[in-house]
């Protein structure tokens, strides 16, 4: 016995089955690639272009992209576009993880007490989830950004305060059905505490939904803080993000779509990417097989 | 279906109740709550800003404030914009139509084309249809509106021209082939999300219905493919559809907003814009609140016309 134990390795999660099931997922695997070389763009490229996101240069205005030295072109003001563009995506990204961090807590905490509880206790707090859900979110957004300094930090909690309701439903949701299973009967006889067997014994079993939940979450944070931004609520200048470099873009549509359209593109990549990888990991956390 | 719609029913109130709860919250979130209005004026001493405290019944403790509040938007009384002095509720009504407007022409367009590509995409599985339909549709729900909306109005408006770049009607031109012209662009604009998920919607709802065992009975009987796939896989599958409809609501007033402000709509997401660039609270509360009760309401709505269409519900 101790012999097999000790020959058989142990598994690690790079070699689990839905590891591999996550590889064969061809979507996924681009949507990691883009997202890598996205983020590695956005640290590395202010530091690696030619040209310092602040500088201006009267001279060298409305430069359209791919002609003379920058890459992108310039906006208004002279700036290059593509280093003004990876310092804004610091931002964008950076509000987008962080506000998918917070929500993720919140909604797991949410959606763990109610599941487990379920009850009157259970039931309050879903109603207060679905209250929370009837409202559009950019509205619920815009009221209480406009309400708050808009700060990065403060979008960062404004958005994450309409994001969780989705995280807590998922998670709701799978605490309710985990919480049949023998080992959480096994846990209450054994005399642990409610919370111990909340967070130590239910919610690692719940950790493949709350991934899932938590990816799709960057991305509507993203899209969202572009929304608020783009209208103006959300990063001020001269702090540069996607959504307020496109709201600059506007009035030059006519004369210069490239300011438009760049910002544009690269929150459809980021968006796109974290949606393939929250698909290809849903798929590869789904354990009932084919479902497409 | 009696005490289904009794418990529906229930449920729909007590979620109004959660939703003023909230709402209040917001309301007194407001830096200077309802007074925020008065602070921008300077000749407003502090005693003239207490006299007033008073005089709105600001001095109340909190749960008596809401009490109040909550029964003033039950009776109606939902204050008045402090641009015009015009009653919120009126307010509100004037830029209604042309929300619903927006709306509901981009959701029918979001169905028509929607369906027949996720239909088709379920038919012919893993064609190359079906592949590019689904990657199509992950990128179209990635791509912000405003960005969509931006790029149409560049490509139709400004280089070829064919279509307008905003407003509900050009001046001077009443008729209804005007308002048509430029419903086009807005609609489209703001179907695009939409059409992503209804025809990932309908694409596993199709898949769902045809390996059930009555579609094979109806092949045995001989039926057509074209007949099954009308009348009976088609039909299932649009049942749930009513009840997705109204949980789409909230997203659809989302992106109405950001459309209204890309091709200045006059509706109700530009409104409350303006009325937050004017500080203009009540209006702002107003929108907040019509908004929510409406996306509970038609939840509601959508759960009746399931219990009476549904058979299951409907006999049980």
């Amino acid at each position: 016995m101790t012999a097999i134990a000790a020959n058989s390795p142990r598994e690690r999660w790079w070699n689990s089955r839905t590891a591999h099931r996550f590889m064969k997922h061809h979507l996924a695997l681009i949507g990691m690639v883009m997202i890598a070389l996205l983020t590695l763009a956005c640290v590395l490229g202010p530091h690696v272009l030619p040209y310092d996101s602040l500088y201006i240069d009267l001279r060298a205005r409305f430069a359209p992209p791919l002609t003379g030295q920058h890459y992108l072109g310039t906006d208004p003001l002279g700036r290059d576009l593509a280093a003004r563009l990876f310092m804004a995506g610091r931002i964008s990204l950076l509000v987008g993880f962080s506000a998918m961090l917070l929500s993720t807590l919140i909604g797991t905490l949410v959606g763990v007490v109610a599941g487990y509880r379920g009850g009157l206790i259970g039931t309050v707090l879903m109603r207060g989830v679905d209250g929370f859900l009837s409202f559009p979110s950019i509205f619920l957004v815009l009221a209480l950004a406009a309400a708050l300094k808009p700060s990065p930090i403060m979008i960062t909690v404004v958005i994450a305060a309409t994001s969780w309701m989705e995280v807590a439903r998922i998670v709701e949701a799978e605490v309710r059905s985990l919480r049949e299973r023998e080992f959480v009967l096994a846990g209450r006889m054994l005399g642990l505490s409610a919370t111990h067997i909340m967070f130590r014994e239910i919610l690692p079993n719940a950790i493949g939904p709350i991934i899932v939940a938590a990816t799709l979450t960057v991305a509507r944070a993203i899209l969202m803080e572009a929304y608020i931004s783009f209208l103006g609520y959300g990063i001020q200048p001269p702090l540069p993000s996607w959504g307020n470099m496109l709201n600059g873009a506007q009035q030059y549509l006519g004369t210069a779509p490239w300011l438009a359209i760049i910002p544009g593109a690269a929150i459809t990549i980021a968006v796109t990417s974290f949606n393939f990888i929250g698909d290809g990991l849903r798929d590869a956390f789904d354990v009932r097989g084919d479902h497409s | 279906m009696r005490s289904f719609l009794l418990n529906r029913f229930a449920q729909s109130l007590v979620l109004l109740l959660i939703v003023s709860i909230i709402g209040f919250v917001v309301l007194n979130l407001i830096p200077g709550g309802p007074l925020a209005q008065f602070g921008l004026d300077a000749s407003m001493t502090q005693d003239d800003l207490k006299r007033l405290a008073e005089q709105l019944g600001l001095n109340r403790p909190l749960w008596v404030q809401y009490l109040d509040w909550a029964w003033r938007l039950l009776t109606g009384d939902w204050g008045h914009s402090f641009r015009d002095g015009a009653p919120v509720l009126e307010v509100i009504g004037r830029h209604l139509m042309a929300t619903l407007l927006l709306m509901g022409s981009s959701t029918v367009i979001a169905i028509a084309i929607g369906t027949w590509i996720g239909v088709r995409g379920a038919v012919k599985r893993y064609s190359v249809f079906d592949y590019v339909a689904t990657v199509g549709a992950m990128v179209a729900l990635s791509i912000p509106t405003f960005w969509f909306g931006l790029i149409g109005i560049y490509v139709f408006s400004l280089k070829l021209g064919w279509l307008p770049a905003g407003n509900m009607y050009t001046i001077g031109d009443e008729s209804v082939l005007n308002y048509l012209h430029h419903l086009i662009l807005p609609s489209v604009v703001l179907a695009l999300v939409h059409v992503a998920i209804w025809s990932r919607y309908m694409r596993t709802a199709t898949l769902d219905v045809i390996n059930q065992e009555f579609i094979k009975t109806a092949r045995a009987k001989g039926l057509s493919e074209r007949h099954i796939l009308m009348k009976h896989v088609i039909g299932n599958a649009l049942l749930p559809m009513i009840t997705l409809l109204g949980m789409q609501l909230p997203s659809v007033l989302t992106g109405a907003l950001v459309t209204e402000t890309v091709f200045t709509w006059p509706g109700m997401g530009r409104l409350f814009l303006d009325s937050l660039g004017y500080s203009d609270y009540p209006v702002v509360m107003g929108l907040l609140m019509f908004s929510a009760i409406l996306v509970v309401v038609s939840n509601l709505a959508a759960d009746i016309v399931v219990a009476i269409i549904d058979p299951r519900i409907r006999l049980s």
